[in-house]
């Protein structure tokens, strides 16, 4: 039970990462078209910034300064990049994106290396916040599951209650018509995307100390990004959300519960003689194949629901 | 107010505009009449900014020829597109806020006028604009742009697929705008509304303007409706 419990509020907290992460990327998507292919870039680009900055004067205000930087960097990338592609199609933007994941990424091991980074949690929350039901809750972990919640709730009154969350809203659905109506879309655009980025710095600074500073990081989480936001459904936020934590619980659960396949191949009546080389699959467990999970899940998804739980369009 | 010079535009290789050329005075109702596909919507989206084009287009004495959509909008030139484009998940009410260019500005136009006009989309005012049906979906659209308060409005086929009673609503929107003295680009293919209202035609036929005259000189020739228009 404990175990449950605890891996519930881990599963929930990874999924709450995941959907900073996939907010941004899905908003950018349902309005430009764009699939952001360094979206995960920034997300690193955040952690990083945020290992160096509090170096200098301490987490807390790196929390506050390395989003900002991450999506000044977006709001410019997009300004005289992606905007001068666009006039070239989707095709170009998806490569143009792609090149410039792989320019983050080399600027990152020029600076850093390619070792990991010793990023850390602050030393001030690394006390346990809360027992429950026997099982230990760290400070930083509570603590980023309430941000994480006071951003999304910050989101949500933004895009439902404000004039421009209203007008992103609306350019979700008909850009060309928000334009006709007198609406700067490309600042649109670049607001849209620098926020976006600048979210996925908040997941980097967030999810960097825990989940590890290095190189390889944006292209680990962003193939699971991908993955959220197709099953979600490509532009929906709701979707988004929903297949973040389903993602989250998931992976957590199976390595948690480490279920063993054997029980299920012996109710199906399948001896492990009988499996010949498929003889290892029988003796693997849940948490072998959790990596997997959440590409085996956008596989099924594809195959019986192109356009996600949520999504207005096919993928 | 607007004039379009040997107005060009493609559609990959394919020439759709051909040299299109036509004037709108202050105040006027001009019509652009003609069957489907000779290019009436690629006309008025290159006037909005949303096609490339070569060819001169003046507004007012500035050429907008180079602008985009939203500078268009702003120097007073608005568009009510042929599929309505309603933003589904926002409100009727959303929906017209958001055709203000700044928040609260006054204009020719208010909410609460728009709904005096049309108690039908006040009774909406609440449900998100994607379960309207398509003739409130129409008036709001109409409605919607208005409340950016044009001097020049362009209106693609606002009639197409309504019943009989709303085509006469919207009607009736058309003479209310132009009585608050805005100018009228409307785009049809049937002539009830057009020819009631307009004060000048074009007929258009494969990418060219093949006619232009008064709706009586229209009504007056049986030959040219019969080449260009009756289907
Ligand atoms: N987005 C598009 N891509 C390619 N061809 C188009 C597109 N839109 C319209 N066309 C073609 O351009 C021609 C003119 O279309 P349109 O301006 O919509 O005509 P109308 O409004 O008079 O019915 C048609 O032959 C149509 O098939
Ligand atoms: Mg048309």
């Amino acid at each position: 039970m404990e175990i449950l419990f605890f891996s519930l509020f881990n599963g929930i907290l990874y999924g709450l990462l995941l959907f900073m992460l996939s907010a941004g990327l899905t908003l950018i998507f349902g309005m430009m078209g764009v699939l952001n292919f360094a979206h995960a870039s920034f997300f690193m680009l955040g952690a990083y910034f945020a290992y160096q900055i509090s170096q200098f004067i301490g987490f807390w205000p790196a929390l506050v300064i390395a989003p900002l930087v991450v999506g000044v960097a977006g709001a410019l990338v997009e300004r005289y990049g992606l905007r001068q592609v666009h006039k070239y199609g989707h095709v170009a933007e998806l490569l143009f994106t792609f090149g410039i994941a792989f320019v983050i990424e080399e600027l990152v091991q020029m600076v850093w290396g390619k070792a990991p980074v010793p990023y850390e949690i602050p030393q001030s929350m690394k006390f346990t916040a809360l027992t429950w039901q026997g099982m230990n809750y760290s400070a930083y972990r509570v603590f980023m599951v309430l941000i994480s919640v006071g951003i999304f709730a910050a989101l949500y009154l933004f895009l439902k209650r404000t004039r421009v969350g209203l007008i992103i809203q609306a350019a979700l659905s008909y850009p060309d018509v928000v334009g006709s109506l007198g609406h700067n879309v490309p600042r649109i655009f670049m607001l849209v995307f620098g926020f976006g980025t600048a979210l996925a710095g908040i997941a980097g600074v967030l999810g960097g100390n825990v989940l590890g500073t290095e190189p390889a990081m944006a292209l680990q989480l962003g193939t699971i990004v991908f993955v959220v936001i197709v099953v979600g459904g490509l532009g929906s936020l709701g979707g988004a959300l929903i297949a973040s934590i389903f993602i989250g619980l998931l992976t957590n659960m199976a390595v948690s519960f480490d279920i063993p396949f054997r029980g299920f191949f012996e109710a199906l009546g399948v001896s492990p003689e009988a499996m010949g080389t498929g003889k290892d699959l029988i003796d693997m467990t849940s948490s072998g194949i959790s990596p997997i999970l959440p590409y085996l899940l956008l596989v099924l998804m594809l195959i019986f629901r192109p356009r996600g739980l949520f999504g207005q369009r096919d993928v | 107010m607007l004039r379009v010079e040997n107005l060009h535009a493609y559609y990959g290789k394919s020439h759709i505009l051909q040299g299109v050329s036509l004037f709108i005075g202050e105040g006027e109702i001009v019509s652009l009449l003609g069957r489907n596909g000779v290019g009436r919507s690629t006309t008025i989206t290159a006037i909005m900014g949303q096609v490339a084009h070569t060819g001169s287009i003046v507004f007012r004495g500035e050429d907008i020829g180079g602008l985009e959509a939203h500078q268009i909008a702003q120097r007073g030139i608005g568009y009510v597109p042929e599929n309505r484009n309603i933003f589904p998940t926002l409100t009727t009410r959303q929906n017209l806020l958001l055709g203000e260019k700044k928040p609260g500005q006054t204009g020719r136009w208010s909410m609460a006028d728009l709904f005096e006009l049309f108690p039908l989309l006040r009774e909406r005012a609440d449900f998100p604009g994607g379960v309207l049906s398509g003739g409130e979906q129409q008036l709001l659209a109409i409605c919607r742009t208005l409340m950016g308060d044009p001097d020049l409005i362009m209106i693609d086929e606002p009639t197409e697929g309504l019943a009989p009673q709303l085509v006469e609503q919207v009607g009736r929107l058309l003479q209310e705008i132009a009585d608050r003295g805005v100018s009228i680009l409307l785009v049809e293919q049937k002539l009830t509304i057009a020819l009631k209202i307009s004060k000048r035609v074009y007929v258009m036929g494969h990418g060219k303007i093949v006619w232009d005259g008064t709706p009586q000189e229209l009504r007056a020739d049986p030959q040219i409706r019969r080449e260009w228009l009756e289907v």
